[in-house]
């Protein structure tokens, strides 16, 4: 980047309402010194500290994970010599334990896991104190049971996944491999296996624990392994053996060496290790470990030697959950709880004060009082009985009502919104509107406790390869010495299949067929013989030779056509080596040292002298060939700033130039572009860079850096010879989904390591940027210009938008013509702002704007910018990506969602959902969110309204008692208030209910406000509710006193009534509020009261209680039921009242959707809509 | 309101008549015309003949506690009361103020008896009273749970302080027999108190709380035990005392002698004598016919204030143009 020209202060801001805003960005096109490769992090994100807006971020990590091993963090292999290895290292044996507990471990561990919970301390100091004896309320059953019957319920579950876990490890540890032992291979159990020994592999097995490769079937030591199961790419990936131990027979001579390599990690793309074998020392890296999990393919067989065993091996390591997020709506929740907590304080503050004055006022008659008898007069001396003076009296009152109120805190609530969040993820997993039939992939619910916050998001940050594009690349377009060749495509396409060549009788032809530019094809075809075919003819053999693709020759059919299959782990590369083949130059074997390719029907064989892998810091990669002739070339190919700066300056400068031009053509048609070059090498260079190599890649200390240096010296000097332009498809339903989430008042945010014209591009086809947007466009390279920006970009936006009031209010006719802003910024303006006071600047610009794109951004800057708009608002933040660049990303935004597609699963593992297509984001958020906000808000507050109602109940009987904590409704049936009589219709109220149909949902994408404007749970509610529960609670309570004032109802009786109107009362209240009834609600709720007459006939049926046969007698009069009928009557008047007026006269969104999706489903296509925007459903495959 | 099943008797008898006919001449029967007889065709279903009666509940109270104090004890009641050699008998004089159809049910009142307050509610053992294996079962019942010479049957201050003022009527110097039998419940009587546990070391202590019982009698059959030991739910409470079985006459003169032996003057309780007839709602209480009617005419009320605001002011339901977004910011939709 070195090279960059610097660029002053280029945002650009066209006048208002221009109907194109889209201001020629040429001026800045120099600046442009984006990769169009992807850039991935592959050094384990989660483990590091995390730093943003640091330009030096990436490449520091990368370091890192290639740093040199140290004698102490390293871990020493005896090949072949299992007992050595393992006799002074503890070594992992290779038996797996993925279980959490074993029989004997299971009650204490298990407790001890459970009572990690706040709620269940709360639980277990209430139960604990009721078992002092002078705070005796409940017996000792009744205050044990809802803390037993949680922890049992959840030690059940852990027990059954733990059960589960425990036999599928019984599986896998006896799965079967042959091991060397005493010179032949046997059979033996996976758990068996010790670090040290020699396994072979054969063809379809699974490979047991990470292994070094020492000789495969191929004699030039490759194998290749599917690595589905570890990160979910299904292509394969090649391994080598080392050429020192290739040769070796395992069976025949015996195979001695030590193997230095770093501790287990979690790193499954990186390894770092020395092999000691026959006196020399090599070197091994990633590419030489095939790792568990994985499986070998068309490869006979596989030999090589355990490194990590057991949960020391990279899957084992890389195996842990999701992390663990707390909603919103919980923590919102909190700050009632903690209200409710000073409401239970209060309560009990009361019945103390006013215990202590009637005792203070009755201290003279309490000895002889029938009803207290302070006094004992049994033994000989008369004493106090159970007196303990006023004061711990008092005391001890607060404790009892501490008590008695104690469901006050819904502690119930946490386990039901456990339970909830578990149905409402089975029902996102099996929608059918989230499977994704192309990768065969559903929905995926990983964190279960931010269900609810998918309702309120405000911000999404989306990555663009493969979050937005499907990540399937297709070679469009190249620019060869100077000419564009791109037109006329697809006329050659249907002539012929392709491009094949025949070669002993059968006919080899590419698996893909890519479209071809009939100019080109006929120069390719040409030869080299005029000017332009030579360099049609490097640069297509630069395609097919420079990468690190393998070419796969499977059968078809028909037994004379063979298809050839390109793997490979960069997309990119797979498509140009298509494209190479289509136009004649076909790769058809690659080794180690030698690549066979197909030139227009000539097979030539090139030595592949030397390879520099792609890294992240040079962007580029190379290859030396050794030409049949006898010459050596090096092939480069990269990024285009990277490579421009390694260019031959004093060379062709047109062409240079045009071809610059071509690339930022290409790159406004969203194409990702690659340069390539070349250059060959005099025999002296070659030697020169051959005894560097040899050095560097043997060298000890620091081998990356200098075999970086290495690199560079030989990737110097270069004759261009063109560019490629990938085109990088649209995912379907891209912009509809774009479209809807902005309609329903998301902020979308592209984040993506393309270059700002890519970028730009693919905006404007994914319809986030539209033509009526004026685009602001920072590119800066320092701060003070940063600075001057961002501040001339904020005073514009506000310009634009104070513009666009004024024609509202004057003109007041629509209210959308505000003018759109869009905000361009680019990774180096970024290094400026993150991290400094500039933040505070780009964040409020961002917020005026209505579309943020960030280019060339780095993995830790995404996360930065995440961590700009979270520090800033209360809004929600959704990242949205499919690589390991956006992990980061998915950890930093309050919910991550993964895409599970061509990337690799980091981003899923990272992530609290993943989903097949970006499109499932308008469902996910738009209707499941939305129901699941909707649900849980309302989960809450009727919890908190269903707990007070009772405490309520109880705490004014108490003010008839002396202050004296009696309950005259049974302790069972205050135990099973929350826990039987009314817990079941608000779980499945909580996981069922739907306030709008998905239709109505995705028609108007703005009811996704209500999320927004927190419409389902906020303060204002939970205060109505709480007035509401009061005079609900007394209306209860005072009814059946007045009635039975003075009359000979006895406490059981009344208890039974007050039980009974309680739990009627709250289920009606519930039932008035349920939107959408099914059977399952009908059970719920009817099924909940009969289950509470069942038991409180069940309670009264026990003689030795003292309530014997109470209900029988009560239900027998009259009054009982008049008094029923009067309560729920009354009780629920006022709410009703105010539903019924609000929802007539101040009618929310969702309830006129509502209404419209009952009264007008008939007359909907009659086109009453008016200014509407009608969105239209997803296209639904 | 009042209920008669009289029906179903009237017309057995009918039906019978109607076989004997038919089975004298079976012959010319064939032929009749007379209609078979049913009770369905004869209208002469088993039913039962609500008549619309103000089903008026007469209720006489009377407080004593104050009246039943002689006069020079009037300042110092505690002692008098808990004098044993005080003579406690007292003799009221009560006015029907309108027929009472028997049964007439004898209630005491007591106000400010805290029978819901949690040491007295928990003093008592349920266990013991119900079977005589649990004799020794006082855990709860301190401090009247064990005495010296063994378990008190029943133990707990419930059952110490048993209410002992007993009532003798009289209606123009003719007793009026009062029925004490029944009025405890019968589930009480079966299963909850033990017809093999008679009380036993009762009201021994040094202080007496109330009744004492007559240890020859087991607890399933000591009724104002049982109906006691149901502990009301609220401090002004009434409990059954029995029955007079007769109709009272309106302005007949109840003479009540009463003995007044229960000590609520140490806390200042009340004690009431009520004499009430009941209705199918239970005894006098015009709460919840106040209650009833508030409430119906607010449903009412609300009833006819929707349908007018409908009328003056709908809103046609689930138009679009309503939604927030649809509407222009003058606030007029369309």
């Amino acid at each position: 980047m070195d090279s960059k020209i610097p660029v002053e202060n280029l945002f650009s801001i066209e006048p208002v309402l221009s109907s194109s805003s889209r201001r020629s960005i040429s001026t800045h096109s120099k600046a442009s010194s984006g990769n169009s490769i992807r850039e991935v992090n592959f050094s384990d994100l989660g483990s590091k500290p995390v730093r943003y807006g640091s330009h030096g971020a990436e490449s520091e990590t990368y370091s890192m994970s290639q740093k040199e091993i140290n004698d102490e963090d390293a871990r020493l292999v005896q090949i072949n010599d299992p007992v050595k290895t393992n006799e002074r290292f503890e070594f992992a044996g290779n038996s797996i334990r993925t279980g959490k507990y074993s029989i004997l471990t299971f009650l204490p561990r298990n407790l001890f896991e459970q009572f990690h919970r706040v709620a269940y301390i709360y639980f277990l100091v209430i139960a604990v104190l009721n078992q002092l004896p002078q705070l005796a309320v409940f017996g000792r059953g009744a205050s044990i049971m809802p803390l037993a019957i949680v922890l049992l319920v959840t030690a059940v579950k852990d027990a059954y996944e733990d059960y589960r876990r425990h036999r599928s490890d019984t599986i896998e540890n006896n799965r079967l491999a042959s091991v060397l032992v005493n010179d032949h291979f046997q059979q033996k159990k996976w758990k068996n296996i010790q670090v040290g020994e020699i396994i072979k592999i054969h063809a379809n097995e699974t490979i047991p624990c990470d292994m070094v490769l020492l000789s495969t079937s191929d004699p030039t030591g490759v194998a290749y392994v599917q690595t589905i199961n570890l990160d979910g790419e299904s292509n394969l990936k090649t391994r080598y053996a080392k050429q020192e131990t290739v040769l070796k027979i395992t069976e025949k001579e015996k195979i001695a060496g030590l193997i230095k390599c770093e501790k287990p990690n979690r790193n499954i793309y990186g390894f770092q290790a020395n092999m000691e074998i026959d006196g020399k020392r090599v070197s091994l890296g990633p590419s030489n470990i095939i790792l568990r999990g994985c499986e070998l393919k068309n490869t006979a067989w596989a030999v090589g030697v355990a490194v990590y065993a057991g949960r020391e091996t990279k899957v084992m390591l890389n195996s842990s959950g999701a992390p663990s997020k707390r909603s919103r709506l919980e923590t919102h929740m909190n700050s009632e709880i903690i209200f409710l907590s000073l409401f239970l304080i209060a309560l009990c503050t009361v019945v103390s004060v006013c215990a202590a004055v009637w005792l203070r006022r009755h201290r003279d008659e309490l000895d002889y009082l029938p009803f207290y008898r302070r006094k004992d007069f049994s033994e000989a001396e008369e004493e106090n009985y159970n007196y303990y003076g006023w004061g711990l009296e008092i005391f001890f009152t607060f404790l009892m009502s501490v008590i008695v109120f104690q469901i006050m805190i819904p502690i119930s609530l946490y386990i039901s919104m456990e339970l909830v969040r578990v149905g409402q993820a089975y029902f996102m997993i099996r929608d059918t509107q989230m499977y994704d039939e192309s990768s065969d992939s559903r929905f995926q619910c990983r964190a279960l406790n931010i269900n609810e916050d998918l309702g309120q998001i405000k911000y999404v940050f989306s990555d663009k390869t493969g979050t937005l594009t499907e990540n399937k690349m297709e070679f469009q377009c190249a620019s060869i010495w100077g000419v564009d060749y791109s037109g006329g495509k697809a006329t050659s396409q249907d002539q012929e299949d392709g491009y094949f060549v025949e070669v002993d009788g059968k006919v080899l032809r590419p698996k893909m067929k890519v479209k071809t530019d009939p100019e080109l094809l006929q120069i390719a075809k040409n030869g080299k013989e005029t000017k332009d075919g030579c360099h049609v003819h490097d640069f297509f053999l630069a395609l097919a030779a420079c990468n690190t693709i393998v070419p796969l020759i499977l059968d078809t059919p028909d037994p004379i056509v063979k298809l050839i299959d390109y793997q490979g782990e960069s997309p990119d590369e797979q498509a140009l080596v298509y494209a190479a083949a289509s136009y004649g130059f076909m790769l058809i074997e690659r080794t180690s040292g030698h690549v066979v390719i197909d030139i227009q029907g000539v097979r030539q064989r090139f030595n592949v002298l030397g390879l520099h892998e792609f890294d992240s810091d040079r962007k580029r990669m190379s290859v030396i060939l050794g030409f049949p002739d006898q010459s050596v070339k090096v092939f480069v190919k990269g990024a285009d700033t990277s490579m421009f700066s390694v260019m031959d300056r004093s060379m062709n400068i047109n062409v240079k130039r045009i071809t610059e031009a071509h690339l930022y053509s290409y790159s406004s048609l969203g194409l990702r572009t690659l340069v390539v070059g070349m250059r060959e090498l005099s025999t002296s260079e070659f030697d020169d860079w051959h005894s560097a190599f040899e050095a560097a890649s043997t060298a000890l200390m620091g081998r990356a850096s200098l075999l970086r240096k290495v690199a560079s010296n030989i990737e110097n000097n270069l004759c261009i010879l063109g560019a490629s332009g990938i085109e990088d498809k649209l995912q379907q339903g891209v912009p509809e989904a774009i479209e809807s989430l902005r309609t329903a008042g998301i902020k979308v945010w592209v984040l993506t390591g393309d270059k700002q014209e890519t970028a730009i591009s693919i905006g404007y086809s994914s319809k986030l940027l539209t033509s009526k947007m004026t685009q602001i466009i920072i590119n800066s390279n320092s701060m003070e210009s940063c600075r001057k920006s961002l501040e001339d970009a904020i005073i514009m936006s506000k310009k634009l938008t104070t513009i666009s009031g004024n024609i509202n209010n004057t003109g007041g006719t629509l209210g959308t013509v505000l003018t759109p802003v869009a905000l361009i910024i680019d990774g180096t303006s970024l290094v400026y702002i993150l991290d400094s006071e500039l933040e505070e600047r780009l964040f409020q610009l961002a917020c005026n704007c209505s579309v943020v794109l960030c280019c060339r951004v780095a993995p830790l800057q995404k996360a930065g910018i995440v961590s700009l708009v979270k520090k800033r608002t209360v809004d929600m933040t959704l990242a949205i990506g499919d690589g390991a660049n956006d992990v980061s990303m998915i950890q930093m935004a309050d919910v991550g969602v993964g895409i599970s597609g061509q990337e690799g699963r980091q981003a899923v593992m990272a992530s609290d959902f993943a989903m097949g297509q970006f499109r499932f984001l308008v469902t996910l958020l738009l209707v499941h969110g939305h129901w699941n906000y909707q649900r849980m808000g309302y989960m809450i507050l009727y919890n908190f309204y269903r707990n007070a109602v009772f405490v309520l109940v109880l705490f004014w009987y108490v003010l008839f008692t002396c202050f004296t904590l009696t309950t005259a409704i049974t302790e069972w049936s205050s135990v099973l208030y929350s826990v039987i009589y009314t817990s079941v219709p608000t779980i499945v109220v909580g996981i069922l209910d739907k306030d709008l149909n998905r239709r109505t949902l995705l028609k108007y994408p703005q009811l996704y406000g209500a999320g927004h404007r927190q419409e389902c749970y906020n303060k204002r509610l939970f205060w109505i509710t709480m007035i509401d529960t009061f005079w609900q609670s007394a209306v209860a309570f005072f009814i059946p006193l007045l009635a039975y004032w003075g009359g000979t109802i006895d406490a059981s009786s009344i208890g039974d009534l007050w039980t009974l109107a309680v739990v009627i009362l709250v289920n009606l209240h519930l039932a008035m509020d349920v939107i959408r009834w099914n059977w399952i609600t009908h059970v719920a709720i009817w099924g909940s009261i009969i289950a509470t007459f069942i038991c409180v006939i069940i309670i009264d049926a026990i003689p030795t209680l003292v309530g014997y046969w109470a209900i029988f007698e009560i239900v027998k009069t009259g009054k009982f039921w008049l008094c029923l009928l009067a309560i729920i009557v009354a009780a629920l008047i006022p709410r009703f009242v105010v539903k019924v007026l609000y929802q007539l006269y101040t009618p929310c969104d969702v309830q006129i959707a509502r209404e419209a999706e009952k009264f007008r489903t008939l007359s909907e296509s009659a086109a009453v809509e008016i200014e509407m925007n009608p969105i239209l459903d997803p296209p639904r495959r | 309101m009042e209920m008669d099943t009289n029906g179903a008797t009237t017309s057995s008898a009918a039906g019978g008549g109607s076989t004997s006919t038919s089975d004298s001449s079976s012959a010319a029967k064939k032929n009749s015309k007379k209609p078979k007889y049913s009770r369905f065709t004869q209208q002469e279903l088993p039913a039962c003949k609500p008549i619309l009666t103000p089903g008026l509940v007469v209720e006489i109270v009377d407080r004593y506690d104050e009246g039943c104090v002689p006069s020079n004890y009037s300042n110092d009641k505690l002692a008098y009361i808990q004098s044993s050699r005080t003579n406690k008998s007292c003799t009221r004089t009560l006015s029907v103020p309108k027929l009472m159809k028997g049964p007439v049910f004898i209630y005491y009142q007591l106000d400010n008896f805290y029978q819901n307050h949690r040491r007295y509610v928990k003093s008592r053992s349920d266990k013991q009273l119900r079977s005589k294996a649990y004799e020794s079962e006082t855990k709860n019942c301190d401090p009247e749970g064990i005495s010296p010479d063994g378990p008190i049957v029943p133990c707990g201050l419930i059952a110490w302080s048993l209410f002992n003022d007993t009532y003798g009527f009289s209606v123009k110097s003719k007793m009026l027999e009062v029925n004490k039998k029944n009025i405890a419940w019968d589930s009480d009587k079966e299963n909850k108190f033990g017809s093999d546990v008679y009380p036993k070391n009762f009201q021994i202590g040094g202080l007496i709380g109330g009744a004492t019982l007559n240890s020859s009698i087991p607890l399933s059959e000591q009724e104002d035990l049982i109906v006691w030991m149901r502990t009301a739910a609220l401090p002004t409470f009434r409990k059954l005392y029995g029955r007079i079985e007769e109709d009272l006459q309106a302005n007949e003169q109840i003479t009540v002698v009463i003995q007044n032996n229960y000590n609520t003057y140490s806390f200042g309780g009340k004690k009431k004598l009520v004499l009430s007839t009941t209705s199918w709602i239970g005894g006098k209480n015009d709460f919840l016919g106040v209650a009833y009617i508030t409430v119906g005419g607010l449903c009412l009320f609300l009833a006819v204030s929707f349908i007018l605001l409908y009328v003056i002011k709908p809103r046609p339901l689930g138009d679009p143009s309503y939604l927030s977004w649809n509407r222009s910011p003058a606030g007029n939709p369309t």
